[in-house]
């Protein structure tokens, strides 16, 4: 067993884990944070992204043992302490960007690296983004628009609802 | 102006908000004190004798509870199957066990074996590798001709062949439509593959088992659309539980897609260990082993014919179909290539004879059952791929010939047993000139050609049936269970209410929509009506959500038991209004007296039902709760027409969707913003299936494409924005929302959408292409074009 401690969500966390711990399981099990799921075990889906100073991570591909010292922010994180959902997450329900949500943690953390590095992203930048997260339900229509709206872009001329 | 309340509104879904702040609460999410962890030892070989299983060494592991392997489940039930199909000769299919864990063989790549129980989902896999499997492996069958030869490698000893039934539909009919194609003016016939495809729910299957002491009860925690078939299954067939000793809990469903319809032994397996341990027993499946556990969908071979008048009026229609089964009989698979299939071959056409033959295989693969759309997308597509063959090789133009043989009055009764009861195809159809700018189409092929591509477009039709019913038609048809819906509506003291549904929300927004219709109803606002789902221990008996269903079912039900709630209230307001019934007016949430201003608040009408101090008790009971069971009379047909353009370099084969378009006729909309996504997923998946997806056995049976890294899930570059349109509305004329479902158009009325741009985009550059099987990958394409 090894400790781990790191920051998770600005709260400092630890515990003891094997040495083929994921942080995800970390996160999922130790943590209690189950808001970061796991879709599938070859680093595809992207149901797992949380961000790892400050960069969007599949939280599956790293271990935990590799995030020791790390400040770690999932998807607990995103809204305000009083509950109001930050842009992408608004943008997501105002557009219908989510059905099942399963997939919709790591969408939400991956927008919102995205638009941290590029503030206004084009239809095909987002995309092109996106490769590493998928979506099952929503045919990514809405999650594309939603991610242009929360970036400030006029999207009332893209296919109403 | 749009509305903002009831239906016909789109309001913000109220589910999003856990789901956007990581608080859903999924089954993986649910850990039980002191629960253990199960990791299944699969089979990897397709098709072996197990001569024996050592697993002495695994036992001694770290934290190992036991092991469980087939021996421990003799005497218990066999996975059901819920649909009996009758053959041609009236005969019932053949039906083989389907054991909870692998009895003497194992026949598919995936087939559990045995079953590690410890204290760490860990410790239960490094012990699985431990444990020595003594296997003769023998032949495989994978292709489905193969397996019905004489002589054939049998995958179950005791069945006299690999066929499971040879169905003929309508058998009666066959002779007249040998002779109709004999008397053609033209026949057109298309050979063509329905690629198997793998549903991919984001979220993996996971059962928790749980058996309490205390009272003898079982509680299972499962990934399923309908909570109360897994229960009745599972209790009854497999296990010995009544239904009073058994719980099963659906709580939030990361999609399903139809493949969480279906009772696993995985479930089966967590509820039997978890009394067998005394502790609570956890699955959670990967998705490498999803590929090899969930059931498939589609896998048809087909051969169909359309014959032809001399004026270019459909004539009749013969087809073939291999359906694979795979290695067990899955829930409802047989259903799927029969009754949800053969119903659906007239589409959108006054075809007056249709002959449909399938032949459903038993092959040594993963079970094949219903993925959205279920036998419906492997009927529109064989049928708008051979409509499109046809106008081509008439030299007339598709749509010309579509609208020609267009069904225009309803109801209509097809020749294959189902009755249309509304609908408008030429409207669809109109719609989607408009939407998808048809008469532009030239213009934007110019454009294409001028920087090196070819491009194409591509219309078809479809038609879907919704809302499986009725019960007792379904009976007569083979269906072991009825598919009626149930709601139960509870109003509280101070007038809110609770839905209590037998449908289940895997993404629909059930919580969103199904409020949406009693606050129209009653006139209060949609956040006074909370639903409760996904429990059988807090709903009725209930069918689930599948077959797009929902609303025109579950809905209905849910429909009825608020009038019962209104037709009491109704009473009660007379009472307090000291009016007559008949003069009580319900609106805006307030009961008033026709020609008076006397009114009465509902709220004040549901406390005097709880407080029934001045109230008519001598004629009715205190209290506001109903209960209903809707069972429809008839399948909802929605319809529409779609309309794909696509771009193909000539030089690698490589297809781009350029744009796509959908015009639905869904009857009554409750929640425009749920339906259009409900379109765009199914949309989706039609592309993943017709450009990405196929799941690939090589002839021993090995899944070659078994995880994300070779089963090619669209991503978000892969598709564009769609445009759809539900706006063309003929109701249903027999359910009380004139609703018809829209959960699994997208997905059928697409594929075929996208093979005929693409043949079409081929023929603009003279090539001699007039079929490419799915999914038509850049090599294929490549291929057809140099043939």
């Amino acid at each position: 067993m090894t400790q781990v401690s790191m920051t998770v969500n600005g709260q400092a966390a630890s515990g003891d884990v094997e040495g083929r711990t994921l942080l995800s399981t970390f996160l999922r099990e130790h943590l209690g944070l189950t808001g970061t799921h796991v879709g599938c075990d070859t680093s595809q889906c992207g149901a797992c992204v949380v961000h790892v100073d400050g960069n969007a991570v599949k939280s599956c591909t790293i271990l935990a043992a590799e995030a020791d010292g790390a400040d770690v922010a999932t998807i607990e994180s995103q809204a305000a302490a009083d509950g109001t959902l930050n842009a992408v997450q608004q943008a997501f329900q105002d557009h219908h960007g989510l059905q099942c949500g399963f997939c919709t943690p790591g969408m939400v953390m991956s927008a919102v690296a995205l638009l941290k590095d590029n503030p206004s992203p084009s239809e095909a930048e987002i995309r092109a983004y996106l490769e590493g997260n998928i979506c099952r339900c929503t045919g990514y229509h809405n999650i594309v628009k939603a991610i242009m709206a929360a970036s400030g872009q006029d999207v009332s001329a893209i296919a109403a609802e | 102006m749009p509305k903002d309340h009831g239906i016909g509104a789109s309001p913000k879904r109220r589910e999003d908000v856990r789901f956007l702040t990581g608080v859903g609460n999924y089954t993986d999410d649910i850990n039980l004190n002191g629960q253990a962890y199960v990791h299944f030892l699969r089979s990897d070989v397709a098709h072996g004798k197990i001569n024996g299983i050592d697993s002495t060494a695994a036992a001694a592991m770290p934290g190992v509870v036991r092991i469980f392997t087939g021996a421990d489940f003799e005497g218990v039930g066999s996975i059901p199957c819920g649909w009996q199909v009758t053959d041609k000769h009236g005969q019932p299919m053949q039906e083989p066990a389907h054991p909870v864990l692998a009895q003497g063989k194992v026949r598919h790549v995936g087939d559990p074996i045995a079953a590690v129980v410890a204290n760490t989902p860990e410790q239960a896999r490094d012990a699985a590798e431990a444990i020595e499997v003594d296997m003769e492996e023998l032949p495989a069958v994978i292709d489905m001709k193969a397996a019905v030869q004489e002589g054939a490698t049998k995958v179950h000893d005791d069945l006299t062949s690999n066929l499971c039934y040879d169905w003929g539909f309508v058998e009666e009919n066959k002779g007249a439509v040998d002779e109709a194609f004999s008397n053609a003016a033209h026949v057109t016939t298309l050979e063509l593959v329905n690629n198997r495809l793998v549903a991919n729910p984001m979220e993996p299957r996971v059962a928790v088992g749980d058996y309490a002491r205390h009272n003898g009860e079982s509680t299972l925690y499962t990934t399923s659309q309908n909570p109360h078939v897994i229960r009745l299954l599972m209790g009854a067939f497999v296990l010995g539980i009544p239904e009073h000793k058994l719980r099963v809990v659906a709580p939030d469903v990361g999609g399903g897609f139809g493949t969480k319809i279906f009772h696993y032994a995985e479930e089966a397996f967590c509820t039997f260990a978890a009394k067998a341990i005394n502790r609570p027993v956890k699955w959670t499946s990967s998705r490498s082993e999803a590929f090899i556990s969930d059931a498939h969908g589609r896998d048809h071979v087909t051969k169909i014919e359309l014959a032809l008048d001399a004026d270019n009026n459909f004539t009749a229609l013969r087809t073939e179909t291999y359906a694979n089964m795979g290695a067990y009989l899955s829930t409802f698979a047989p259903s799927v290539p029969t009754w949800l299939h053969g119903t659906l071959m007239a589409g959108n056409y006054k075809t007056p004879l249709i002959y449909v033959n399938v032949k459903a295989v038993f092959t040594n693969t993963v079970p094949v059952d219903a993925y959205r759309g279920a036998g419906r997308p492997e009927a529109t597509y064989q049928l708008e791929r051979v409509v499109d063959k046809a106008a081509r090789e008439l030299g007339v133009d598709p749509i010309a010939l579509r609208r020609q043989n267009f069904i225009t009055e309803f109801p209509y009764a097809t020749p294959v047993a189902v009755e249309y009861d509304t609908g408008d195809y030429n409207a669809t159809m109109d719609k989607l000139s408009e939407i998808a700018d048809l008469s532009g189409f030239a213009a934007r092929r110019a454009e294409s050609e001028k920087n090196g591509k070819l491009r194409g477009l591509g219309v078809n039709c479809y038609i879907e049936a919704c809302g499986i019913a009725p019960s007792n038609l379904v009976g007569q048809l083979g269906a072991r269970a009825g598919l009626y819906e149930s709601a139960t509506v509870r109003v509280n003291a101070t007038g809110g209410l609770v839905v209590m549904t037998g449908s289940h929300s895997h993404g629909q927004g059930h919580e969103t929509s199904f409020p949406q219709v009693i606050a129209e109803m009653i006139g209060i606002d949609e956040s006074m009506v909370e639903i409760v789902h996904g429990d059988t221990a807090n709903t009725p008996m209930g069918m689930g959500t599948y077959g797009s269903r929902s609303l025109a079912v579950g809905g209905s039900a849910m429909v009825r038991a608020t009038e019962k709630i209104i037709n009491k209230a109704r009473k009660i307001a007379a009472h307090l209004m000291e009016a007559s019934e008949a003069d009580i007016e319900l609106k805006d949430g307030a009961f008033s007296v026709a020609g008076t201003d006397k009114s009465v608040a509902w709220g004040d009408v549901c406390l005097a039902a709880y407080v029934p101090h001045n109230y008519p008790l001598e004629d009715i009971e205190p209290g506001l709760e109903e209960t209903a069971f809707y069972d429809p009379a008839n399948f909802t047909y929605p319809s529409g027409a779609y309309c794909c353009e696509v771009e193909v370099d000539p030089d690698t084969g490589k297809v781009t969707i350029e744009s796509f378009a959908a015009a639905d006729d869904f009857g009554n909309i409750v929640n425009p913003m749920i339906v259009s996504g409900q379109v765009h997923g199914g949309i989706a998946q039609g592309i993943g299936q017709a450009l990405l997806e196929g799941a690939v056995y090589d002839e021993n049976g090995q899944l070659l494409s078994a995880s994300y890294m070779d089963y090619a899930m669209p991503r978000a570059d892969d598709v564009p924005f769609y445009s759809v349109d539900h706006s063309c509305v003929t109701p249903c004329t027999h359910n009380p929302l004139g609703v018809k479902g829209c959960g699994e158009a997208g997905a059928i009325g697409s594929p075929p959408a996208v093979v005929n741009a693409v043949v079409d985009a081929l023929q603009s550059a003279g090539k001699d292409v007039t079929h490419i099987d799915m999914p038509l990958s850049p090599s294929r394409v490549w291929a057809a074009m140099n043939g």
